[in-house]
């Protein structure tokens, strides 16, 4: 599974990145840079926490799929 | 191939094309309209996965795929927006054979099994012909991009630019193998391209892969005076013209170079502007595009305009950040209205480096301070 953020739906409150700092930074302007590889298993329980804390429902995560 | 098979807008190309027998978009469309259509519903949607034609809109995307992506289809939308200052050919089209996309536009729905449908030409700004935010419009919200998935297909809506279904209503006439009789074989047919030089802009059906060199109303002359071209318009590529006036017009040839395109823009720049000062202006424009939706874009682009302004005035201390941003905004917004601002501010950054630094000491190698490249209204 990988980790999507909506970015209109993003306003920037940055908890993504303290809850998975190793895979979620902040820009300059506070929204999240997001690691675009699969989500190692061992932190998959942390991105789930910031999925649901996520106070403007931004984030969210979606299992491997091909795409166009 | 050459100049003779693009095919300009004007009755003496048209007559020249009928009489070789090989009736295209324009401008005697109408003439099809009366000829028997031969391929429906299941047939067609067959036909037009054989003809292999690509979106016309700019994505090129294999129409045949958006096709079998659709479910449960309730409309299919004619996206006529138009929305890139640079291009005419979709009002173009629209003018000189309406019926031909009215007629593909039924086609489509009928093979799809869809009982609505929309001609959608709004103007809404730059970002108001992108699929997601004609859907947004048409549903009944603002002409803004959304978020997705669900891609519209998956929400039952189809959406096809009206070039695309002009050939699609030649294509059910015709057939397959009448529409790869142009073009490459990965990239076959014709398309509508709008070119666009000192001496105006003029729309032209060029068969895909023709040398933009031999592109008819493209005269060396344009060429040689030429000191840039732009590909694919404002979400495009510079190229130095030395290396464009040996491309073909294909993505195959286009995607060594990086450019691609798009909806089929092609921007002369004449000698006697500055590229500098003309990539600064449209910069500017396209950071108040911005639909303001996405952070990275709303903050990021605004930035990446001043620091170009900056550069037209010599002031070079932003140059870092200019890079920086680039890589921040691309890719990071919920449509590519980032991605490519960033493409075609690098590709000027790169083609007008000389043009930096004689900012950078003050002066500018432009004769004319008039502005060439449209923003805003259209010229």
């Amino acid at each position: 599974m990988n980790i999507v953020v909506n970015p209109i739906a993003c306003a920037g409150h940055g908890a993504c990145a303290e809850l998975v700092p190793e895979l979620i930074e902040l820009d300059e302007w506070g929204y999240p840079v997001i690691d675009p590889h699969d989500v190692p298993a061992g932190l998959e329980r942390q991105v789930r926490k910031a999925v649901s804390s996520c106070p403007a429902l931004a984030l969210s995560v979606r299992e491997r799929q091909r795409t166009s | 191939m050459n100049g003779a098979r693009t095919q300009p807008v004007s009755a003496a190309g048209g007559a020249a094309r009928q009489a070789a027998g090989l009736p295209r978009l324009l401008p005697h469309g109408q003439g099809h309209a009366r000829q028997p259509v031969a391929y429906r519903g299941a047939d067609l949607i067959e036909a037009i996965g054989r003809s292999g034609l690509t979106g016309r809109g700019g994505a090129a995307f294999p129409v045949h795929r958006k096709l079998a992506a659709v479910k449960r289809c309730t409309m299919v939308i004619a996206n006529g927006a138009e929305s890139e200052p640079l291009s005419r050919k979709d009002a173009t089209l629209l003018r000189l054979a309406p019926y031909l996309v009215q007629d593909g536009l039924h086609l489509v729905a009928e093979a799809v099994g869809a009982r609505e449908v929309r001609l959608y030409t709004n103007e809404d700004g730059f970002l108001g012909g992108q699929e997601t935010a004609v859907l947004n419009k048409v549903t009944g919200g603002p002409a803004l991009p959304t978020f997705t998935p669900p891609r519209p297909a998956e929400r039952g809506y189809l959406i096809h630019n009206v070039e695309t279904l002009a050939h699609i209503a030649l294509i059910a006439r015709y057939g397959a193998d009448w529409f790869r009789g142009a073009g490459t074989e990965t990239e076959p047919g014709t398309m509508l391209t709008t070119i666009v030089t000192a001496g105006g802009t003029a729309v032209r059906e060029t068969d895909i892969g023709t040398p933009l060199a031999g592109l008819a109303g493209l005269g060396d002359a344009d060429l040689d005076k030429a000191q840039a071209v732009l590909i694919g318009g404002y979400h495009g590529t510079w190229l130095p013209t030395a290396v464009a006036r040996h491309l073909t017009l294909d993505n195959a040839a286009l995607r060594r170079h990086g450019a691609s395109l798009g909806a089929g823009v092609i921007a002369v720049l004449p000698g006697d502007v500055c590229g500098l000062r003309e990539a600064a202006r449209v910069t500017r424009y396209l950071a108040a595009e911005s639909a303001g939706q996405c952070g990275p874009c709303l903050n990021g682009l605004p930035r990446i305009a001043n620091a170009m302004g900056d550069l037209t005035r010599g002031q070079q201390s932003g140059t870092r950040d200019i890079e920086r941003w680039l890589g921040l905004v691309a890719g990071r917004g919920a449509c590519h209205h980032p991605d490519g601002t960033a493409r075609f501010v690098r590709g000027a950054l790169d083609v007008f480096a000389a043009e930096v630094s004689l900012h950078a000491h003050g002066r500018c190698s432009a004769e004319s301070r008039k502005p060439f490249l449209p923003t805003g209204s259209r010229p």
